[in-house]
């Protein structure tokens, strides 16, 4: 096959290369210049798309005697993820930017015109597995859960269609990180002890708040209970996520003397509703916008479902509650009963839900009771 | 560990980046290799270094000859690019020193838009940081400047301007450009002038003392030389600020140990181009004008880009502008069928901008994106414009395609 490997500057994509090239394919490195000025971004290792990523991954392609090029994806990542980002904030949900970067990003413009260029598959450093499997996808392929739970990233792929899938290549998803980073030593690739990236790419210094303030501005409003009485007063309502507990400087105490969490945020009137943890429990949450790793399901079924990165899978029962014709924004609306309450739910993050290892859909967070 | 698909080019690939590097001439390789296992610093005065200084001086000579010069006016450098800022700064700076207590201030410089970013960076590093003022000249569609516009900006006012910089010829779009009377011009009001002859050098015939030059940049890769060593020629007389200080070689001009065996390597180079120069010229000529026949029969609304008329341009370039495609696209094609060339000049973060060579001679952003060069040199034969000729439509096809998907979705 004809494989066209990202790679960040990181470990992991600088192995998923490697490891392409040892299967056999014939292998080009593209590194996605993703900042529309790199130098602002964070000088260290942390972050996905500084000079120093785009150095550390064309080393990488040299060492494995393959092609590299940079592209300039900037303008479409700050359209499709940046915006979106401080839209989503800004209307009170928490988006998650690397499950968008996933969906329109790598397995759609660059995707797209890989295959164009006469590619077969986009080979990323993600720690999730592509199966040949007996469930009809459509495509013949599932995807599952790493092997390694601690880095599995099958949430943040569960976005993407039966044919995005296709056209994916993942080959850590059967290697857990401390093997990975043996292998990149063993390899001769000089990123082999370089840290893990986290935070969002984009936020140079990690200050969320800071960053959607200077895009958003202020917004001062109030911090009320849920008798509506105000306890306290914030500087915009998107500094704040459903479920966070800190941070809140609220002067008083609760009547009941135990720690207050967001509850709901309401950015047409600025609310910030605060109330005790067992408040924050949710039963079941609404979802939109569903994709499907296969023909959408008819009726009720058991899944396991996740509602955040990294949380833990609950039992759940879903069903589609609107029919849809398709996926996406035709997809209908979907209800996922929980067994057990799930804490800190926001909207705007995915739920994604398997069977066993294998994904079966998602859809993105539109409510929860 | 060397790339394991890394034959020598010239066995596989169909190298046409000439004007980016070209390969070693068997004469200079000779030369540098007879000079690496020789050890003497030519500044020393023992007979270690007596040795080496020769070799020194008699590169200097031969260097100075092929290019019309005097030997006291080659100061060696490690390439074009410092020899190009080495030009910009020092004429800025010594045209701009105090002299028995009085302050000359000269801010503007003349230079053309199409510059190498050799000159372009320094030029808007004086602007940043040194209060300079430059006063952009205009080209043509062809990306040429006109001498009267350089005369224009002079008259305004001949005292206010520290010095006049206009590319010999250009690196991307190959368009000659009319130095003699541009110096002319400079000459007639006293303002001194400089030129990036890089491109031009073995390529077209380059007299320094007939051109009426100042100072003129020369590198010794481009002309079959080694990397890594250059010469800035340096009109005697013409006062220029030092950028490196040090051990006081080159005349102070420039200090640093001189490279002996590349040295040796960019004279002999120097004088086996300009000895083949005319021959070679018209071999690379012929050449290129089959490519640019080939890429214009398999793709009809090809544009090439800078002077049709072979007379005003450099023997070894073609540029195309390919409608509806990326330029990288285009790149990452052709180099996955063995074909190498460019989009214009390198740049150090790989990420494709629109040239701003195609800009100032008024192409659309987008018909700038889409470009791509081919320069033939020394070792290019005709089946390297067969291989051109072959993948092109096919490749410019793909591209489109490429584009139209990612707009797709956009």
């Amino acid at each position: 096959m004809r494989v066209l490997a990202a790679v960040s500057g990181g470990v992991d994509s600088a192995v998923a290369a490697a490891r392409a090239v040892d299967a056999g394919h014939d292998v080009t490195a593209v590194h996605l210049a993703l900042s529309l000025n790199p130098k602002s971004f964070r000088s260290g290792a942390r972050g996905c798309c500084t000079l120093e990523d785009a150095r550390d991954a064309r080393r990488a392609a040299d060492v494995l005697g393959i092609p590299f090029y940079v592209w300039d994806l900037a303008e479409r990542f700050a359209a499709d993820v940046v915006e979106d980002f401080v839209a989503e904030y800004a209307a009170g949900r928490t988006p998650n930017p690397c499950l968008r970067c996933n969906e329109r990003i790598k397995f759609a413009a660059v995707l797209d015109r890989a295959r164009a260029l006469g590619f077969d598959a986009v080979c990323t450093g993600h720690y999730a597995r592509l199966v040949d499997g007996e469930v009809d996808t459509g495509t013949g392929r599932e995807l599952h859960r790493a092997v390694d739970p601690g880095k599995d990233q099958s949430y943040v792929l569960g976005v993407l269609t039966a044919d995005q899938l296709a056209g994916a290549m993942f080959p850590l998803g059967d290697t857990t990180k401390a093997q990975v980073r043996d292998e990149a030593a063993a390899r001769g690739l000089a990123v082999a002890e370089k840290p893990d990236s986290h935070d969002i790419c984009f936020i140079a210094d990690g200050d969320t708040a800071g960053f959607l303030r200077t895009a958003i501005g202020d917004a001062p409003g109030d911090i009320v209970d849920t008798d509506g009485v105000v306890v306290g007063a914030h500087e915009g309502a998107f500094a704040f996520t459903v479920g966070q507990r800190r941070g809140l400087r609220i002067d008083r105490p609760a009547a009941d003397g135990r720690p207050r969490y967001v509850l709901d945020i309401s950015p047409v009137s600025r609310t910030v509703t605060v109330g005790a943890q067992s408040e924050l429990a949710v039963h079941s949450v609404l979802g939109i916008r569903p994709r499907w790793c296969g023909p959408a399901p008819v009726g009720a079924f058991s899944c396991g479902a996740q509602l955040r990165a990294h949380g833990e899978e609950l039992p759940a029962v879903a069903e589609l509650v609107v029919a849809g014709e398709g996926e996406g924004d035709d997809g209908g609306e979907l209800v996922v009963a929980l067994a057990a309450p799930a804490y800190g739910i926001a909207p705007g993050q995915a739920v994604v839900l398997y069977d066993g290892t294998r994904v079966v859909g998602s859809a993105t967070i539109s409510g929860c009771r | 560990m060397i790339n394991a698909r890394g034959p020598r080019i010239d066995d596989l690939m169909a190298y046409l980046d000439h004007a980016a590097t070209t390969p070693l001439l068997p004469e200079a390789l000779a030369a540098i290799t007879a000079e690496l296992g020789l050890v003497g610093n030519p500044s020393s005065l023992h007979a270690a270094g007596r040795r080496a200084r020769r070799v020194v001086e008699e590169s200097r000579e031969l260097v100075a000859e092929s290019f019309g010069a005097r030997p006291s006016e080659i100061v060696f450098t490690g390439g074009g690019t410092e020899a190009d800022n080495l030009a910009v700064k020092g004429l800025y700076w010594a045209r701009n020193a105090e002299r028995g207590g009085l302050a000359v201030r000269r801010r503007r410089i003349i230079a053309s838009p199409v510059e190498h970013h050799a000159v372009l960076d320094p030029l808007r590093w004086l602007v940043e940081h040194e209060g300079a003022v430059v006063d952009w000249l205009p080209v043509d569609r062809f990306g040429r400047v006109d001498p009267a516009d350089v005369e224009a900006l002079l008259a305004q006012d001949p005292d206010s301007v520290a010095f006049i910089t206009v590319m010999w010829a250009n690196n991307e779009v190959g368009t000659i450009q009319p130095i003699r009377e541009i110096a002319t011009a400079g000459r007639g009001y006293g303002v001194p002038v400089h030129s990036d002859a890089v491109q031009a050098a073995g390529q077209l015939p380059v007299d320094f003392a007939a051109s009426g030059l100042d100072a003129m940049t020369v590198t010794g890769h481009k002309i079959g030389g080694p990397l890594g060593i250059g010469t800035l020629v340096l009109r005697r007389g013409t006062e220029l600020t030092p950028l490196l200080h040090g051990g006081g070689q080159e005349s102070d001009v420039r200090s640093g140990t001189l490279d002996t065996p590349a040295l040796a390597g960019f004279a002999a180079a120097a004088r086996a181009v300009v000895r083949d120069r005319s021959e070679r010229a018209q071999q690379m000529s012929s050449l290129r004008d089959a490519l640019v026949a080939a890429v214009q029969e398999a793709v009809p609304d090809a544009q090439l880009n800078g002077d049709p008329d072979p007379a005003g341009r450099l023997p070894g370039n073609s540029h195309f502008s390919f409608p509806g495609c990326e330029g990288d696209s285009l790149l990452l094609l052709l180099d996955a069928r063995g074909i190498e060339c460019s989009t214009g000049s390198a740049c150090s973060s790989g990420v494709a901008q629109p040239s701003h060579v195609l800009l100032a001679m008024g192409a659309e952003p987008d018909a700038a994106r889409g470009s791509l060069r081919f320069s033939v040199g020394h070792t290019s034969t005709a089946a390297d414009v067969a291989a051109v000729a072959g993948a092109i439509g096919p490749v410019v096809e793909r591209a489109r395609g490429a584009r139209l998907a990612a707009a797709k979705r956009a």
